[in-house]
């Protein structure tokens, strides 16, 4: 029996170490997302294009821009600008906003009139103006205060950023790239590892041994186990040491939670390759349940909280969903079991389906 | 039905009204007949005949719709495991793995079969002087001339010394020099008290079964020696006698 399962795991390693393929996205795919989501696609937003129409160009209104350059937010890209050009700028994509500055800057502040000064932002990304519509409003409540000390603000929220004070968006994708690669590794290579021997006639070759269909899917699943723990801790070295992210939480509870995740993706694969007859099938498949729900439904990117209604009730039943809270809950926030209980037992019935559902889907003849 | 569970030494394979519908297609239609020990029992037929069915059935690799069947005295419906350790299988897809060593190929079947490590390395080394591979041992399978692959392949099939064998054409794609040399594999075994099971669409090798069966649309149309379905036929060789039961003309054209 053992060593039944042992010459099914032995042969399997074969596979993949000569298979130059399934080794690329072993291990560079993980370090290639990593790199990408940690520095290419970031959430961060810096070096605003600015256009600014200064029309007071007095000494107040060059010590606001002055302020307003001192701080890595705005670039200003176009000074001096006449209000009649404002509109070929904002067409030419050569700024994202632009500030108004009205001729009566100066006086209006010497004789404590209010002034307006208005902002223009292209809103066709609703999000960045936002963004910068927020910015600009502190930068003005800074320089309220700074210039004119007697204004009586009757209350002020100080807010204090934790868990990720620099706000750094890796502390965010990092742990949810785990997420993203473990599910995508354990449920593509499985389906495929399965699907491949069904093409070439070699699974005819096992069933018709005395093989148990148990002993199949241990001996095919576990050799990707542990690739999946491996790329795991790939990406948690990476994460850790290049990017700074924090692991404050158990780390054994961590591993546990890692191996409960992985053994999800597999059971997926092992879905997966009941229903496919070609590798193309398995492959496509595998992405499209596994990459998308991740990353549209789970909050790896988007808040579950702030999706309708039903795409919320939908989140429930993505296991990456429950991974995030738990993985982005040891690293960043240090909790441990007695906070993420919850999500761990979602998880683990999760996975409990698709293991019972897997397995009872793999048939042990060629009828299945 | 009572003697189809009559386990018949002299029987290695008995098969009653055996029947496989996929849907409402009838791939198998009530076939009958009993291959003794030691005997190349050959399965005649064009593409789609049944043939392929039929051998799955008896390998357990499908369940029959209705009928009868045993292998070495074991029933198909409920005792697949015990048929398993008594057969060896070869598919007409079947190649070892390509990317593994011919060593490599040898231990992994072995290991499946449950032989032991001791037994894994006697057979390799059996196997090695038999086949004369020893120089390609480390060698990928890949590397090796299809002709070669197809015994080894065979071989392989075989590491457990199963007493019934069954070959689903398994020549197919090989040269004819290779083939012969195959053949004379498989006139060893049945020396060696092996019962063989064989489909082919090659006529010339349907001459060196013992006895054939030659099925169309799932139906066993006629199971004889080759030498007497060429007499009943009035044919010169097993190729004439197969284009008239093709052409449905039995005989009569």
């Amino acid at each position: 029996m053992n060593l039944i399962l042992l010459s099914i795991i032995k042969k399997e390693f074969h596979h993949i170490l000569r298979d130059p393929q399934t080794l690329t996205i072993i291990i560079f795919m993980p370090v290639m997302m990593l790199f990408l989501f940690g520095y290419a696609i970031t959430l961060e937003m810096k070096q605003i294009e600015t256009a600014i129409i200064d029309e007071a160009k007095s000494n107040e209104s060059r010590a606001f821009i002055e302020q307003l350059m001192a701080t890595d937010f705005f670039r200003i890209t176009s000074a001096d600008v006449k209000s009649n050009q404002i509109e070929t700028i904002f067409k030419e994509r050569k700024a994202r906003c632009a500030l108004i500055i009205p001729y009566d800057f100066s006086s209006a502040l010497q004789r404590n009139k209010k002034v307006k000064i208005q902002l223009l932002v292209d809103a066709s990304d609703p999000n960045a103006a936002n963004f910068i519509n927020n910015y600009v409003n502190q930068l003005n409540l800074k320089f309220n205060l700074k210039n004119n000390a007697d204004v009586f603000i009757p209350f002020s929220f100080e807010p204090v950023m934790l868990y990720n004070p620099d706000l750094k968006s890796y502390y965010f994708f990092v742990p949810g790239l785990i997420a993203v690669i473990l599910l995508l590794i354990s449920a593509l290579l499985t389906s495929i590892a399965i699907v491949r021997e069904k093409e070439r006639g070699t699974m005819e070759q096992i069933l018709v041994s005395p093989v148990s269909p148990i002993q199949i899917i241990i001996g095919k699943t576990l050799p990707y186990t542990a690739l999946g723990f491996l790329d795991s801790i790939i990406i948690l070295l990476f994460g850790c040491l290049w990017f700074g992210v924090p692991l404050n939480g158990p780390v054994l509870l961590l591993g546990f939670s890692l191996i409960l995740y992985i053994i999800t993706g597999l059971s997926f694969g092992l879905l997966v390759s009941t229903i496919s007859k070609t590798q193309q099938v398995a492959m496509l498949a595998a992405l499209l349940a596994t990459i998308l729900p991740t990353i549209m439904l789970s909050g790896f990117i988007f808040p579950v909280a702030s999706m309708p209604l039903i795409f919320q009730y939908l989140s429930l039943i993505v296991p990456a969903t429950h991974f995030l809270e738990i993985i982005r809950g040891i690293m960043l926030k240090g909790i441990g079991l007695k906070e993420l209980y919850i999500q761990l037992g979602y998880l683990f019935i999760l996975t409990a389906f698709l293991i019972a559902l897997s397995i009872k889907k793999f048939s042990r003849n060629l009828e299945g | 039905m009572e003697t189809v569970k009559i386990k018949n030494n002299s029987h290695s394979v008995i098969v009653e009204a055996l029947t496989k519908k996929f849907g409402g297609f009838t791939a198998v239609n009530n076939i009958s007949f009993r291959v003794s020990g030691g005997e190349i029992f050959g399965f005649l037929g064009a593409n789609g005949a049944g043939k392929t069915t039929a051998i799955r059935m008896l390998c357990g690799l499908l369940m029959p719709t209705s009928g009868q069947a045993t292998v070495a005295g074991f029933d198909v419906y409920t005792e697949y495991e015990k048929i398993k350790m008594n057969i060896g299988y070869m598919s007409q897809k079947f190649s070892l793995y390509e990317d593994l060593t011919v060593r490599e190929n040898i231990e992994f079947y072995g290991g499946v079969y449950g032989l032991s490590r001791k037994e894994i390395r006697e057979k390799t080394d059996y196997l090695m002087d038999y086949l004369k591979l020893w120089d390609h041992a480390d060698d990928l399978t890949k590397s090796l001339p299809l002709g070669w692959k197809q015994r080894m392949a065979l071989s392989t099939a075989l590491l457990h010394d199963p007493d019934i064998i069954f070959l689903d054409e398994p020549t197919s794609g090989v040269d004819p020099v290779s083939r012969r040399n195959f053949w004379l594999l498989i006139y060893e075994l049945a020396e060696q008290g092996k019962t063989i099971f064989v489909t082919t669409h090659f006529m010339d090798e349907a001459e060196y079964c013992h006895r054939l069966s030659i099925m169309r649309d799932g139906l066993i149309v006629e199971l004889d020696k080759p030498g007497v379905l060429k007499k009943k036929y009035n044919a010169e060789n097993m190729q004439d006698v197969f284009m008239k039961i093709v052409r449905g003309g039995k005989g009569q054209d």
